[in-house]
């Protein structure tokens, strides 16, 4: 009972002060509330006592000065000052009456019996039957706590403290006793359940224990090695690039998955079999690339040449310039075969193209497609066989892989150097389109409305075709059939017979690419156009014999020049029927070429083994260079390419021979700047420069008319 | 890949295209000698004598290795493609390819 508890400890705290609580003792009411009042007051009296004068009592001892300072000490014991001290037994083993020494030193001071009964008890039972017949609570409480107070009233007579509490725990009692009373008159018949029935049990026991094991085994070390390695930069960089292309290729991986099974299989069979000569073509590029410089290093003396040398003598010649030949191409299988066709590469400026044939129409035999490099003059680069000896062939500008060929059997052919093959790519059949005679030109053109590849053709069966690359084959379309007209055309007339005009050279207009022009073997040149194949523009009495070359000048979209085997070249005005020059050179003219880097110099090669090189600026009447090539005299030339970029020229003979010559300064001379000036370049430049020279040829003309 | 498999022959055309072309070499004039090394420095053919070789192999090896490691450290996107030596009396041309190298020995003076 917490209650009891409080007090008791205020009683022991009150008890220190035994005059003051019996003092208030009368005051303090019967409550609990009252007690603690109590302390407050006395906390309350100790300040107020510092402030009052000092109240003596009566009876007070006097004390002098030194006494009131002499220092008491008292020893507090646990002995019983009430305790009798004369206590006397027998002793029954001496016989005699003995002084106890030891007395019972406790004192009660308060005891009191519990009163509070066990609902089951008997007592309790039979207080509830005497409650329940009398009906009247209160008498019942008091009857039963009666004893009880006068017990308590005695004790206080002993103790004074005992008066405070005593009343007190009647009070709690009384309140309880109302308390179930007041549950028990509101519902009688309901026997309250009581939690603690004062039966505890308590109950232990002991379980086994689990035994302790310990348990382990030792598995094998996995495998160690020991690896180092210092990455460089460029080590990481190739690992990278590695993953990527796995990454690239694992992305292509399930479209050509099957394809690659097979492949695989192949592969396995065909590693087998290669393992002794990959080892050797793996260097291949490599191979190539060092020939090239053992080439450099055997032919060091001409690629300084080529390079550095230029003529010194030109300078003390006032017109005249020479030819410094350089390398030679040659290559055994083609050595009985006559130079047909040179065509430099667009791309790559050290490659051209040489078709080998034979002019010999009696002595017909097979036909090779070489491709020189000034970087290797001793070997071609690509070499293709053909059945039938090649008459014309020309590189595309845009694809320079793909060669247009035409051949002695009237047959087109284009050739695919990507390809390794030696087949052409493109051939055309006798059922679709084929010329019945030999083909005298090929020309790549800009590609058709379909945006297809195509190339025209020139044939001695007077036809002009156009092919066109579609997919896997050629598709011809006749542009032009060359007719012979005005000739026996009455008498012939409704027998339906036309005479054909054999073409043998062509060639297109720069600007205006709907025009050309055809040079045929009795001598004339047509002005063509593409949109109209039945007539011509215009017809040229150009030459006596077959006309072998005819091109427009690169810079001038009016002039052009045309080359026969009348021994003859003649420069032209498309407008003009006459020629504007006439240069007769001897000899029959197997080409002739306009050099790329001005209007007005051309180089013609005869078949008397000589290159002519003229530039109408310096003269207009005579070369201003002419050479004999060949080695022997039996030989004749047969074409000639100048370089796109570098000022040399290559030349091909009758017995499979391709010389390159260099061009000394004054084949190649600029028009002097004059002194403040600067020195204009370009074709705007190169076109007044030949129209200076063509007005003073044409002004005598004009003048008679 | 296709194309290599189309030509089952065509492959040892390729092989003996390169056999021509390192015959070519070999007779062009001042040419001493040709080696072919594989990744490891072993020479795997040779027109010198056996000790001009090994000397020849595992020395110029060691040379483009580290001429490739220089090349590329500066630019890992770089490669290696030549390797030119003047010397006195000989000029040393090393064509490294991705396992193999290819020495030719010539005499530019001759």
């Amino acid at each position: 009972m917490p209650p009891r508890q409080s007090t008791k400890a205020k009683l022991a705290s009150t008890s220190l002060q035994p005059g003051k609580g019996q003092a208030k003792g009368d005051k303090s009411s019967r409550k609990t509330k009252k007690d603690e009042d109590e302390t407050m007051e006395y906390g309350d009296g100790g300040e107020d006592w510092m402030g009052r004068p000092l109240l003596k009592p009566p009876d007070q001892l006097e004390l002098s000065e030194t006494e009131l300072k002499e220092e008491i000490t008292r020893i507090l014991t646990a002995n019983n000052p009430h305790a009798p001290q004369n206590i006397v037994r027998f002793n029954f083993k001496e016989r005699v009456y003995k002084h106890v020494s030891i007395v019972e030193q406790l004192a009660v001071h308060y005891s009191v019996d519990g009163h509070l009964l066990h609902v089951d008890s008997d007592e309790a039972r039979r207080q509830l039957s005497k409650i329940s017949s009398v009906g009247d609570t209160t008498s019942v409480v008091s009857g039963i706590t009666e004893p009880r107070e006068e017990e308590e009233i005695e004790e206080t007579e002993n103790k004074d403290e005992e008066g405070t509490e005593e009343p007190e725990a009647t009070d709690i009692i009384e309140s309880e006793a109302k308390e179930e009373d007041v549950e028990k008159g509101g519902k009688p018949k309901y026997e309250r359940k009581i939690r603690n029935q004062f039966n505890f049990s308590e109950r232990a026991s002991q379980t086994f224990n689990n035994p302790v094991r310990a348990n382990g085994c030792q598995t094998e070390p996995p495998p160690r090695a020991n690896f180092a390695a210092t990455a460089s930069q460029w080590e990481i960089f190739d690992a990278y690039t590695e993953e990527l292309e796995k990454l690239e290729s694992k992305k292509e991986k399930p479209k050509a998955a099957a394809v690659k099974k097979e492949e695989r299989l192949t592969k396995k069979k065909q590693t087998t079999i290669e393992s002794q000569s990959d080892d050797i073509s793996r260097v291949a590029k490599a191979a190539k690339i060092v020939e090239r410089m053992v080439n450099q290093n055997a032919f060091d003396d001409i690629a300084q040449d080529f390079k550095y040398f230029e003529d010194p003598s030109d300078e003390f010649r006032e017109q005249e310039g020479t030819l410094l030949p350089l390398w030679k191409f040659q290559y055994d299988k083609a050595k009985r075969l006559a130079v047909t066709a040179i065509c430099w590469n667009p791309k790559y400026v050290d490659l051209f193209a040489v078709g080998y044939g034979s002019y010999d129409f009696m002595k017909q035999t097979r036909g090779m497609l070489l491709f020189h490099t000034l970087k290797n003059p001793s070997f071609p680069e690509f070499i293709y066989t053909t059945e039938s000896s090649i008459l014309c062939l020309d590189i595309h500008r845009v694809y320079p892989h793909l060669i247009a060929v035409g051949f002695y059997d009237g047959s087109v052919a284009v050739y695919n150097i990507h390809e390794t093959t030696n087949t052409p790519s493109y051939m055309s059949t006798s059922r679709f389109g084929k010329h019945t005679d030999p083909v005298w030109q090929v020309k790549w053109q800009k590609d058709d409305l379909d945006n297809n590849l195509n190339f025209f053709s020139i044939s001695s069966d007077g036809r002009i075709v156009c092919w066109a690359l579609v997919k896997e084959e050629l598709v011809h379309t006749d542009i032009i059939k060359l007719i012979i007209h005005g000739l026996c055309k009455d008498e012939l007339e409704n027998l339906q017979l036309k005479i054909v005009d054999c073409g043998t050279s062509f060639d297109f207009h720069i600007e205006d690419d709907k025009m050309f022009l055809v040079g045929t073997e009795d001598g004339k040149l047509h002005k063509c156009s593409k949109a109209y194949s039945s007539h011509y523009l215009d017809t040229f009495e150009a030459h006596h014999m077959a006309v072998d070359a005819v091109r427009w000048n690169p810079f001038h979209p009016q002039i052009f020049i045309s080359c026969s085997s009348d021994w003859t070249v003649k420069i032209w005005d498309h407008n003009i029927k006459t020629p504007l020059f006439i240069f007769d050179l001897h000899s029959a003219v197997g080409d002739v070429a306009w050099a790329p880097y001005s209007s007005t110099v051309f180089a013609a090669v005869t078949s008397d083994g000589k290159v002519h090189m003229f530039d109408l600026n310096i003269n207009k009447y005579e070369p201003v260079c002419v050479q004999v090539v060949v080695s022997r005299k039996k030989n004749k030339l047969t074409h000639v390419q100048f370089n796109p970029v570098y000022p040399i020229i290559v030349v091909g003979d009758d017995r499979g021979c391709v010389m390159c010559m260099k061009l000394s300064p004054n084949l190649r001379r600029q028009p002097k700047a004059k002194k403040g000036q600067e020195v204009k370049r370009g074709p705007d430049v190169e076109i007044a420069k030949l129209n200076k020279l063509l007005n003073l040829v044409r002004d005598p003309d004009i003048k008679p008319k | 890949m296709f194309r290599t498999r189309e030509l089952g022959g065509g492959e040892t055309s390729i092989g003996s295209e390169v056999e021509e072309t390192l015959k070519r070499i070999q007779s062009h004039k001042g040419v001493i000698g040709t080696i072919v090394v594989n990744a490891e420095g072993i020479p795997i053919r040779t027109t010198l004598d056996n000790s001009t070789t090994v000397q020849y192999a595992g020395l110029l090896h060691q040379l483009s290795m580290k001429a490739r490691s220089t090349v590329r450290d500066i630019d890992p996107q770089n490669d290696l493609t030549f390797l030119r030596i003047r010397s006195k009396k000989h000029e040393i041309m090393v064509a490294p390819d991705k396992e193999y190298l290819l020495i030719v020995i010539q005499n530019p003076s001759e």
